[in-house]
């Protein structure tokens, strides 16, 4: 349990997905105008990033490698099935919320089947595979690393609604703004990088 | 941006002033990074040297071309439910040609880029230009957006590593064959060009090879465009 959690937090603070590795930064740029939306895909990303790392665990496990079913070799296929899960599952979240949260589905537009291409899905499983996690490892690295990813793009959106009404020069106003902040936050967060969270736990 | 239907008859490769539009507005009025928020990951990921940015915009420009193409020609057949698998497949294969090519072509490059040309694939730029443009135009049109918008990516995407790679290591084009030391004394990158530096005073800013210097000057690009076009700014 206690590796649990510390594949957890370090996946959410020190390792964030977003600030820094600068891993799915089109939708977060893009959805971060109000708290409200930006809510509402962090959720989207935490479930699809929780529900793809562990089936893309068991695919590269049990048929990809080669101890698997097939016996032999598949790992040339591993970016296509990766992806093909990942898409799958983003197509199911968009018909919930497009059954329960007609207004969210409106707001979050494009976005929604873009999470498909967000990057830190893709590079989540693809570290989870280069990083070699087992199987509750993967499953608290995509929770980590869903809600770190919640927790930034949150941030950012608190941070771009309190700073509509500061004076900052017409044409920067918006998406200029929010790229030079997120630069700023990268590298607030670069010294977080190197904190092992087991050492603390072993001291 | 222009996304209705064109309904009145017209011949199959027409080529009029709403073609031109489709070309030119992606390098400025709809740029996909400065405008419309699309592939902002693979511009910080390789925008610290010229060169692999330079092969990776000729690859985006092919591989958001065709996936227009093919995608606007198959547009009614394919089932909304799973569209974006079909739209996955279609690229992936793409990209894959793309690689295979560029491994025939010239070994040392794709060796450099083998990680960023898998990337177009989750290249939002590609997939965003499918749903928005692709699934409802004429394949001609498709093309003529896939290719500008693949430009306008390639404009903003050179643009940021010349600056990134002449303030961070001093040189351009390194890799290339051609490359250069520009400013700041030459020390340990290139042996063979070792005088005749501009500014040899200059010490390699590091801040520009982080990938957080890219987010600063995209930042800056956007305040330049704004400030003379002044119907982009947000005025929210």
């Amino acid at each position: 349990m206690g590796e649990f959690f510390n594949v957890f937090i370090k996946a959410a603070f020190v390792e964030n997905l977003v600030l820094a590795y600068f891993l799915g930064m089109c939708s977060y740029l893009a959805v971060s105008k109000t708290v409200k939306t930006a809510f509402g895909l962090g959720l989207a990303v935490i479930f699809v990033l929780g529900i793809t790392m562990p089936i893309n665990w068991l695919i590269a496990e049990y048929l990809l490698s080669e101890n698997g079913v097939f016996g032999m070799d598949l790992t040339f296929l591993r970016l296509i099935l990766f992806i093909a899960v990942i898409a799958s599952m983003v197509q199911l979240v968009e018909m919930i919320v497009e059954k329960y949260s007609p207004s969210l589905y409106n707001a979050l537009g494009i976005f929604l089947p873009l999470i498909t291409v967000n990057c830190a899905i893709l590079g989540g499983s693809l570290f989870m595979v280069s990083r070699e996690y087992d199987l509750t490892q993967s499953v608290a690295f995509g929770l980590g690393g869903g809600f770190g990813w919640f927790l930034a793009i949150i941030a950012i959106a608190a941070i771009r609604e309190k700073i509509r009404y500061s004076a900052v020069p017409a044409p920067l106003r918006g998406l200029g703004m929010a790229f030079i902040i997120t630069g700023l936050m990268g590298i607030a967060f670069m010294s977080l990088m190197g904190i092992d969270p087991a050492a603390f736990a072993s001291n | 941006m222009a996304e209705t239907a064109v309904q009145e008859k017209e011949p199959l490769l027409a080529f009029g002033k709403n073609e031109q539009k489709l070309l030119s507005d992606p390098l400025n009025d709809n740029n996909p990074i400065t405008v419309q928020v699309l592939g902002i990951c693979s511009a910080l990921a390789v925008t610290s040297l010229v060169v692999p940015s330079v092969v990776m915009s000729i690859a985006v420009v092919f591989v958001c071309a065709f996936s227009s193409l093919f995608t606007s020609l198959l547009r009614n057949y394919i089932p909304k439910q799973v569209r974006m698998i079909v739209q996955l497949v279609i690229i992936a294969s793409l990209v894959t040609v793309v690689e295979l090519t560029l491994q025939f072509l010239n070994y040392p490059i794709y060796k450099q880029l083998s990680v960023y040309i898998g990337l177009i694939i989750t290249n939002c730029i590609v997939m965003g230009r499918l749903e928005a443009f692709a699934m409802a135009n004429k394949p001609w049109r498709s093309f003529l957006d896939g290719v500008g918008n693949g430009l306008g990516y390639g404009a903003i995407l050179i643009m940021v590593a010349l600056i990134r790679e002449l303030f961070g290591k001093g040189s351009l084009f390194a890799g290339s064959g051609i490359e250069m030391k520009i400013i700041g004394a030459s020390t340990d990158y290139f042996i063979n060009t070792q005088t005749n530096t501009w500014f040899a005073w200059y010490a390699n800013n590091n801040l520009m090879v982080l990938p957080a210097a890219a987010m600063f000057i995209i930042g800056i690009f956007i305040w330049i465009q704004r400030s003379y076009n002044t119907k982009l700014v947000d005025i929210s």
